[in-house]
Formats: structure tokens, sequence, C-alpha cells
């Protein structure tokens, strides 16, 4: 009885964060008030706030303007941690296709929209108890950048 | 029993904090709706919720069916991650931009002639909805419309929409219309009850035709081992990319932009490359798309052996869940596999 007790516990305290993994959308939206480039100083600013490195900004409205095309700001921010990147891509090689990190911002009218992929998903690449604990670090990471862009004035 | 006390206390706090605390519907808005529709209800990706020509013409019953269901096949996923009480709660927030109570329809099936209706609705309804109810072409209105336009024709033949709207409610949108959009009153536009009731039962009767898809397991990358060194793969990875009708962008070393430069491994390099026409085309169909952009295929070397690796656009796609952009998808992962099996060789 008192062993079912201990398990039933055990379950009841892991299930917000089990539930959290399982049912977690796959895209990770968010939109913030600001204009584009005072939203792109708030989620540059967070994500070095958050540790990170930030190592390059794509700026794919730059091209597709050059290249003919009318497009809005739409900006690709990358980053990731050296130590982490270098790790994961000695020991999973196809999870480099997925890395560094990025966020996706781009203007809609006098606001700004922020994408990323939910880096749980990630499991359907590498499925192992580290990679996991690092997926939902990054998850709550990129929601934590999210959420200082959205509130940031 | 000091057991019984801790295991009554945690029960007692868990029950309390899921399900009995009243879900913030603002809060729950903001972080699941607005990034689409906006903060405050006036569209952007996704529909202008709080135009009044739209909210005064739908239930609760609908708001909250579609927020569950989603638009299988468009860009409205399925919130089937909130409880019953976070959808409501969510309902609330949009009813309340009206300041009108929620209209209720009645859930009795209309009759009407269904091959009358079809000949009514090629008549009336194709040039906006398409010619088996797909809808409007789109979603967003930063690359595909502008403004002025505050909403694309919805797809009418979606089992999500069909399994949201009444038939009651149908017929009371052919009736009044819905101002501030491009769809009229069609009683207005002289068709009778019976016509009417013919339409909706047209309408009703694409539940019959949608298959249900079986979705293919797919990989989330293309991966592929090179025959050659990394400075001969490199040559042929770029030679392929030419071929394929992109353009080189950048060839940069990964670890570039964290380490000092000149430090970067060698062994990890990034071909960048991309195809503007399909850029701009993706983007029209869903902004979002920058996700699994800009197009590129990351090269490592390990052991002496050189391997290729992309994301499979198509795998990337189903996150949208959208039927158009599934397809451009899967012409990319065409061609990404193209260039990574023509540079393997």
């Amino acid at each position: 009885m008192r062993h079912i007790r201990l398990k039933l516990i055990v379950f009841l305290l892991t299930l917000p964060g089990f539930l959290n993994i399982a049912l977690a959308q796959d895209v990770m939206m968010v939109r913030s008030s600001l204009r584009f480039p005072e939203a792109m100083a708030a989620l540059q600013n967070s994500v070095i706030a958050h540790k990170y490195t930030l190592s390059r900004i794509q700026r794919v409205d730059i091209g597709l303007t050059r290249a003919g095309y009318k497009t809005d700001r739409y900006r690709i921010v990358f980053f990731g941690k050296q130590p982490e990147l270098e790790k994961i891509t000695d020991r999973h090689p196809q999870m480099a296709a997925f890395l560094p990190l990025k966020l996706v911002i781009f203007a809609e009218g006098d606001e700004t929209i922020i994408v990323a992929l939910n880096p749980l998903h990630y499991r359907q690449v590498v499925d192992d108890h580290d990679m996991n604990i690092l997926y939902q670090r990054w998850a709550n990471d990129i929601r934590s950048i999210m959420d200082d862009v959205s509130h940031a004035e | 029993m000091v057991l019984k006390i801790i295991f009554n206390i945690l029960f007692l706090l868990i029950i309390s904090s899921t399900t009995l605390a009243a879900p913030d519907g603002k809060r729950l808005y903001s972080r699941n709706c607005a990034a689409c529709h906006g903060n405050d209800g006036m569209g952007g990706v996704g529909v202008p919720l709080a135009l009044p020509g739209f909210i005064e013409s739908v239930s609760d019953r609908y708001l909250f069916r579609t927020i569950r269901h989603g638009r299988p096949g468009r860009v409205m996923p399925a919130f089937s991650d909130l409880s019953d009480a976070q959808v409501e709660a969510i309902v609330n927030v949009i009813r309340n931009w009206s300041g009108k109570p929620a209209p209720v329809f009645l859930q009795t099936k209309i009759k009407g002639d269904v091959k009358k209706g079809k000949d009514l609705f090629k008549q009336h309804c194709t040039a906006c909805h398409g010619m088996t109810g797909e809808g409007g072409t789109g979603t967003g209105v930063t690359f595909s419309r502008p403004r002025k336009l505050p909403i694309i024709a919805p797809a009418i033949n979606n089992p999500g929409f069909l399994s949201s709207a009444s038939d009651e409610m149908i017929r009371q949108t052919l009736i009044k219309g819905r101002l501030g959009t491009p769809m009229n009153s069609y009683r207005g536009n002289g068709l009778k009850e019976d016509d009417i009731n013919d339409l909706v039962t047209y309408v009703r009767s694409f539940e019959r035709h949608h298959p249900v898809k079986k979705a293919a397991k797919i990989t989330d990358y293309l991966s592929y081992e090179s025959s050659e060194n990394m400075e001969d793969t490199l040559i042929a990875v770029k030679r392929a990319i030419r071929g394929s009708n992109f353009k080189l962008i950048r060839i940069q070393k990964f670890e570039k932009g964290f380490v000092k430069e000149g430090q970067e491994d060698a062994k990890k390099v990034i071909v960048y490359f991309c195809n503007f026409n399909m850029l701009d085309r993706a983007l029209k169909i869903d902004p979002r798309v920058g996700l699994f952009l800009p197009c590129r295929i990351t090269l490592l070397e390990q052991n002496g052996k050189v391997q290729m690796t992309s994301i499979n656009p198509s795998a990337m796609s189903k996150k949208f869940d959208n039927d158009e952009l599934n397809k451009l998808c899967a012409q990319m992962t065409r061609m990404y596999k193209d260039i990574l099996e023509e540079a393997s060789l």
C-alpha cells in the first residue's frame, strides 16, 4: 500500500512536466507590439541575457529585395552555446542540420512576430536522456526570450 | 501517517492548481492566438477575429470547436493540449471584443436539394471559395495580401469548418453576409429561402468527400555520405547546387561567430544556397516558413568520412499542416535529394 502511494505521488509530481513535453505545440510564436527595429533589439538583448552567443543574423528581406521581390523586414537570428554545439555535433551529427538554434523575426505592419521551432520536436531526431533535458532547457529559454520581447516596451 | 498527510496535501495542491483555478483567458489568448490573430484580434497571419462582421455572425460553439479542431490542411492548428476551461476562457476574450451577446444557432440539419445547391454554388460561390469550397490561398497579410482585404475566403469544405459550423450558422451567414468582408448577403442578391437551404445542403455534402489522409512516416533530416574528402565534397556540393537552379549564397564554418576567426573547426562546414522564387512563394503561403530557412547543407567530417546533412523540407512542412505548403516542400525535398545524391557520387 505504501509503495503504491509513493508511486502515485511520484507520478502526480511528474505529470505536469510530462504533459508539457507530450502536448507542446511544434511551433512557438509570439507577437510584440514593438516595431521591428525595437523588437529586434529586445530579441538580441534577451538572447545574450540568457547566456547564448548570437552568431549571425540572416537578412532574408535584403536577399529577396535584391532579387526583385517585395517583402517586409524578415530576419533569422542564429544563436547557441559553443561547448554544447561542439558536443552535440560530435555525438549526433544528424543534429547539425538543425543547429545553431534560430529565431525567426518578421514585421507585420507596426508590430513584430517571432517564431521558433519548439526544441522538444528534436526528440524525433535524437531521443536520449541527456538530449531530452537539453531540449527542455532550450524550450524554456526560447519561451522566456519570447516573453521578454513581448513584454518589452 | 506522515506519508498520508503529505499525500493529501499534494493531492489538494495539484487539484487546486490544475482544476479549480480559473484559466487566465487574456494570458492564454496572448500565448496561443495573438501571434497570428493580433493582440486586439485585428488579424494578420490569421483571421481578424474582432471584425464585427465576423464575431457577430459566429457562435461560441463555433469558436470553441475551431480552437479545438483547427483547420486540417490550413494554417489554423488544433489546440488539443488546452483544457475545455482554457478554450472557453479564450472564447470569452474573443467574444468580449464585440460587446454583444453571442449568437446561438439551432443544431438541426437543414434539408435542401443538393443538386440545385451545387448549381447555385457554381454560380455564386466558386469565385471566392473555389470550385470545391477549398477557399482562398495564402495566409499572412505581411507578404500575401494588403490589409484593405481583411479576410481570405475560408475553406468551407474543410473538416474543421464543417464540424464547427452548424447548418443554421451557414444559413445565417448566407442570408446576412459578413459586413466588412467580400461575403455579401445572398438574400440581398436575390436568392430565396429554398435556394439558401439548397446551398447549405450542398456545403454540408462536402463532409462526405473528405478522405482521411494517412501521414507517411518521414525522417526530419536527409543525410548522405560522400565518397570524397571535405575539399572535394565541397566542390561537388557547389556544383550540384548550381546545377539545380539554386544560387550559392555562402560557405562558412559551422562554428563561425562562436569562436575567434581562424579557430573554427575546418571539419564542420555549412553551405548556404537559395532559390529566391521558391522562397517568395513559400513566404506567401505562410510567412513562418523561416523556421526551415535558409536552404543549407551541413558537411561534417568524422573518422575520414564526410557526412552531408540537411533538414527534410517535407517533414518540416508538416508542422504547418498546410496542403499548399506541403506541395512546395515536397518539391524542395526532391531538389535537396537531387543535390545530395549528385554530390555523393
